[in-house]
């Protein structure tokens, strides 16, 4: 397996730190003119998303993570796993299991495409695109004619989430654009 | 594509020039004259913790203009400065570059407290006056005092991290790490000190050590060093420690990274601001 050293590493590189592979998000060259050089270096687990800060002496070499994002469409789900197959007519398939798919759970559609890391080719996380669009499930009945202002209400979508902020005038079957990294209501899908 | 760009706007590179033009006035004010020494030369320091970029057929790019200067003293140079570029190998972040602008002068009879107060007067005059705050490397490193090496190197960068705002000036050194400062009577000590300012380290200056076998012991022990870290073994200047033999006189010395005064000066964070082409590796 590769290596990299402290003065390769690039914010955006796949490591392994402690037996889970990371993305490096910032590395600081840290130096006293007279002392040591130091590289400190931010970077978020993928598998559990935590950030972490890590100091090395520079020179000092980790090992490179197989890791990969690819494009995925979401199949369907059997309960234990959630599958999801390449875009790249290949048809292969992969299937993630609660860990890796997390809380895209609340974002996931048939037939969407996602990005699912792969780490050693075993799925590891599931990102949705920033909007989806769903359809409402439940919802307290839509009040006619107030589409302006006034309140707002919880809505439960399809895939079991629910989301708040939702206009009064939302009725059960309408599709809603949500904004994924909020969880937000964005505003009704054109159809 | 715009690679080809400057790193810096070109009003930095103004104030720059300005900075560079008041300093050369503050050394001419006070008698201390400019001298150019060569920036590639067959020898370079021993140091472990600074690498010097080899030249092929040639030697090395100096990392400061030391001992070059310090062989001038010993011809009978009197007190004098260098500003110009110098070279380090493997230094890249916000406040590194391989190539970097250094201010390094000599005074001669100035112990190393006298030369603290000139140095606060130049920052005062690039900067604008402020106070300062004086500290013990005891004081500001603390506790971890008795750590390996590496630790206190990494105590000591984390804890001028913190050192801002405000100008402080950090003395009595470990005697470890006196690089060519003479040691204090107490023998525990160094006769060197630093500046920092908001966080950023700017200066480090000595009290000459003019002793040529001490020099040849320091330069023995960072082969040592060298040696049990596997870095390259660097060849010691004979023509340096020369000069020593011959005598060098009394003095104290102190190097400046001009690009971080810069940097300052033009409220920046980052080296890329203040540089007119950034370095790569």
């Amino acid at each position: 397996m590769a290596t990299y050293s402290t003065n390769e590493f690039r914010s955006g590189m796949k490591v392994m730190l402690d037996g889970d592979p990371c993305n490096i998000l910032e590395n600081e060259f840290v130096k006293p003119g007279k002392g040591q050089a130091f590289n400190r270096v931010k970077m978020r687990n993928l598998k559990n998303g935590r950030v972490w800060e890590r100091t090395f002496k520079s020179g000092e070499s980790i090992e490179a993570a197989d890791v990969i994002d690819l494009d995925m469409e979401y199949l369907y789900t059997d309960g234990e796993f959630w599958h999801f197959m390449k875009t790249d007519d290949s048809y292969e398939q992969v299937a993630a299991d609660a860990a890796a798919v997390a809380d895209c759970q609340n974002w996931l559609k048939e037939q969407d495409v996602y990005q699912v890391t792969l780490w050693n080719d075993d799925p590891i996380a599931v990102t949705p695109p920033n909007f989806v669009e769903l359809e409402v499930t439940d919802t307290d009945p839509g009040l006619k004619g107030d589409t302006a202002n006034g309140g707002t209400k919880p809505a439960t979508l399809s895939t079991g989430a629910t989301i708040k902020g939702v206009p009064l005038f939302i009725n059960i079957g309408d599709v809603l654009k949500v904004d994924t990294r909020t969880g937000e209501y964005v505003s009704r899908a054109k159809t | 594509m715009s690679d080809w760009l400057p790193s810096a706007r070109i009003e930095h590179l103004q104030q720059r020039a300005g900075l560079l033009a008041q300093a050369r006035a503050f050394f001419a004010q006070r008698d201390v004259i400019e001298v150019q020494t060569p920036v590639l030369a067959e020898h370079t320091v021993t140091e472990p913790d600074v690498q010097s970029i080899q030249v092929p057929d040639y030697g090395y790019l100096q990392t400061s203009p030391e001992y070059h200067i310090k062989r001038l003293l010993a011809g009978g140079m009197p007190s004098c400065y260098q500003l110009g570029p110098v070279f380090r190998h493997g230094e890249l972040g916000r406040l590194h570059n391989p190539e970097f602008t250094m201010l390094e002068w000599y005074r001669l009879d100035f112990d190393h407290r006298q030369l603290m107060y000139e140095v606060a007067d130049l920052v005062d005059e690039l900067l604008g006056p402020k106070p300062y705050q004086h500290l013990t490397y005891a004081d500001l490193v603390g506790g971890v005092a008795s750590g390996p090496r590496e630790m206190l190197d990494l105590a000591f960068a984390e804890a001028c991290e913190r050192l801002t705002p405000g100008r402080f000036f950090i003395t009595d050194y470990p005697a470890d790490q006196a690089a060519l400062a003479r040691i204090n009577p107490d023998g525990q000590t160094a006769a060197r000190f630093e500046l920092v300012i908001d966080g950023v380290e700017i200066a480090n200056g000595y009290w000459e050590l003019l002793d040529a076998d001490e020099h040849r012991q320091r330069f023995a022990a960072d082969g040592e060093i060298r040696r049990h870290r596997e870095l390259p073994a660097m060849a010691v200047d004979e023509e340096f420690l020369g000069a020593l033999e011959h005598g060098m006189p009394e003095c104290a010395g102190v190097a400046m990274g001009f690009d971080r005064m810069v940097m300052l000066a033009c409220g920046a964070k980052d080296l890329s601001d203040v540089l007119a082409f950034r370095g790569s590796q």
